[in-house]
């Protein structure tokens, strides 16, 4: 197999990897929080904790992830065939 | 006619011309006519990407209809929108290098042709034009009617001229500069999609006295407003959740941004694309709905959604800025329709004429063809788009959901399983589609989720039960 297909494959797991954290992310806070009674949330820049946490610092967390991965776990592949490893 | 407001969408009108002419130059000297015209010989870097990704994904909806309806819903829709963040990283992440590498092997230079390369079958490819053609001129028509109502509604023009102006204007610059006009038009409005959010985010909060007030304003009104789960407890999670298919992970079957993971110059554009569209996507999606939200102590009592953002923006932006904020939505339709009409015309002229009907086609034939194709096209969408027929609408309805289900299994798995085959892709493609619209019609949001579920999982299990059942007689495809 083409060596480059190995490294696309381990790139597209980390998307799937990331989805999955996003999306725990975002429900585990969204409705663990929020299904409290509103009487009883309590509040963050003004903000419902809920939506602070699952909305603003779930994005912000999840832009930072993606930085990271992409710096750290990502490699560079040429996409032209003469210029990389022909199988 | 209200000049300040007109003033900066002329002068944003202006800008786009000038990119689209500017890229005719490329097209006029390239010595791949296809290839430039409909993908932009593959030299999109980083940030053109992008941007030519959130724009093309970003439509009336993330500007218009949204807001509109996290104005009745409150936060629990804001929520629901934050699935959008995934195809900010995920689409171009899971497509990848593989389909980079693949689609350069293939020579590829639409979704179509891969998908011809790789299952190796006319059924596919007419099957795919076929739900191209059909479901993105219906979305065409419905973005181009959003953009004329705006127009029609910001200029106090008739309908009829606000339409001409804002299909016209769009028509000229993608006839004349193909894909390459397309994608650096679409960095320009990206660019003005996040600064109109960016502004009328502020003005907005500063107008409701601050977000403590505004939240406090909104649980006074009705303490769900600002609960998870919308003004009327009708949002459950199962039903929020389920749009992460929808508007998230299946993004990656929708063939306008489908055919964007091909464009592409090299491993970094890709890298620095997916940084930027994420903060970006995320940006505009959780600005654009908090707004909405937000307006309803501003300017309490509107009963038409769709006109919560235009009003909003006249009501807390003096005259000026608020032309400059306006052109978003402008800009989101215009870089939806513009990267729609490329992608029929592409499905026209490069897989079914050029494949089935003139193989042998000269340069000068296929660049008429190409010209005179988009033209029509554009031409056919301004007649719907005066009087809409019901089919129009209708269709238009399934045209997100209905492409993905038929899209996303054979895209993902011909990339990534070796044993998918043609009758596998036929078969999921035919009952992706087909249950998607029967189920809307007669069993919509089957199990509490939306309906786009259903027909995503029965797509994957033909896929695969159909492609096994049928390996004898099929070799494993080669180039794994």
């Amino acid at each position: 197999m083409d060596k480059r297909f190995k490294i696309a494959h381990r790139e597209a797991w980390i998307g799937v990897i990331l989805v999955v954290i996003n999306f725990i992310w975002w429900y585990g806070f969204g409705y663990g929080l929020g299904s409290a009674k509103v009487e009883q949330y309590s509040y963050i820049f003004g903000l419902p904790a809920w939506f602070f946490y699952s909305c603003i610092l779930g994005s912000i967390i999840m832009i930072v992830l993606v930085i990271l991965a992409v710096k750290f776990l990502f490699k560079d592949v040429p996409f032209e065939d003469e210029e990389g490893d022909v199988k | 006619m209200n000049w300040a407001v007109i003033t900066p969408l002329l002068i944003f009108l202006f800008i786009i011309f000038a990119v689209g002419f500017w890229s005719n130059k490329f097209v006029l000297k390239s010595n791949s006519f296809l290839e430039e015209y409909f993908l932009g010989e593959r030299q999109m870097g980083g940030f053109i990407l992008a941007m030519t990704m959130v724009a093309t994904y970003g439509s009336a909806s993330s500007f218009i209809g949204g807001p509109g309806v996290a104005y009745t819903k409150g936060l629990g829709w804001v929520l629901l929108a934050m699935a959008q963040l995934a195809t900010g990283y995920f689409v171009l992440m899971v497509l990848g290098k593989k389909f980079a590498i693949v689609a350069r092997q293939y020579k590829a230079i639409t979704l179509i042709d891969f998908l011809k390369e790789r299952y190796k079958s006319k059924a596919v490819v007419l099957i795919s034009a076929a739900s191209i053609i059909i479901f993105l001129f219906s979305s065409m028509t419905a973005q181009w009617i959003g953009g004329a109502r705006l127009v029609e509604s910001l200029t106090g023009l008739p309908y009829t001229y606000a339409l001409l102006i804002f299909v016209g204007s769009v028509l000229i610059f993608v006839i004349v500069g193909g894909f390459r006009a397309v994608a650096l038009t679409d960095a320009v409005q990206g660019v003005v999609m996040f600064m109109g959010t960016l502004i009328l985010l502020v003005a907005t909060i500063k107008a409701g006295g601050g977000i403590p007030k505004i939240i406090s304003d909104l649980a006074a009104e009705n303490p769900n407003l600002i609960s998870p789960f919308g003004a009327d407890r009708e949002l459950t999670p199962a039903y929020v959740s389920s749009f992460w298919i929808l508007v998230g992970v299946g993004v990656v079957g929708l063939p306008q941004i489908t055919v964007r993971a091909m464009s592409y110059k090299n491993s970094k554009a890709m890298h620095s694309a997916i940084i930027i569209g994420t903060i970006v996507v995320g940006f505009i999606m959780l600005g654009m709905h908090l707004i909405g939200v937000f307006a309803r102590p501003v300017i309490p009592g509107v009963k038409i959604g769709d006109t919560v953002m235009p009003m909003l923006t006249m009501k807390v932006l003096p005259p000026f800025v608020a032309g400059i904020v306006l052109a978003a939505p402008m800009a989101a339709i215009m870089s939806t329709v513009d990267a729609l009409l490329i992608l029929v015309s592409s499905a026209i002229v490069k897989d079914i004429y050029l494949n089935y009907i003139k193989p042998h086609a000269s340069e000068g034939q296929i660049k008429k063809m190409s010209f005179s194709v988009t033209a029509i096209i554009g031409i056919l969408v301004i007649f719907f788009a005066l009087t809409p027929p019901d089919l129009i609408v209708w269709l238009n309805l399934f045209s997100f959901g209905g492409l993905e289900s038929v899209f996303i299994w054979p895209v993902i798995l011909g990339l990534y399983w070796r044993k998918g085959n043609k009758y596998g892709a036929i078969t999921s493609m035919v009952l992706g589609m087909g249950s998607y619209i029967l189920l809307d019609r007669l069993y919509p949001n089957a199990f509490g989720l939306h309906t786009v579920v259903v027909p995503v999982v029965l797509s994957l299990i033909s896929f695969v039960v159909v492609s096994f059942a049928t390996q004898q007689g099929t070799k494993a495809h080669s180039s794994f």
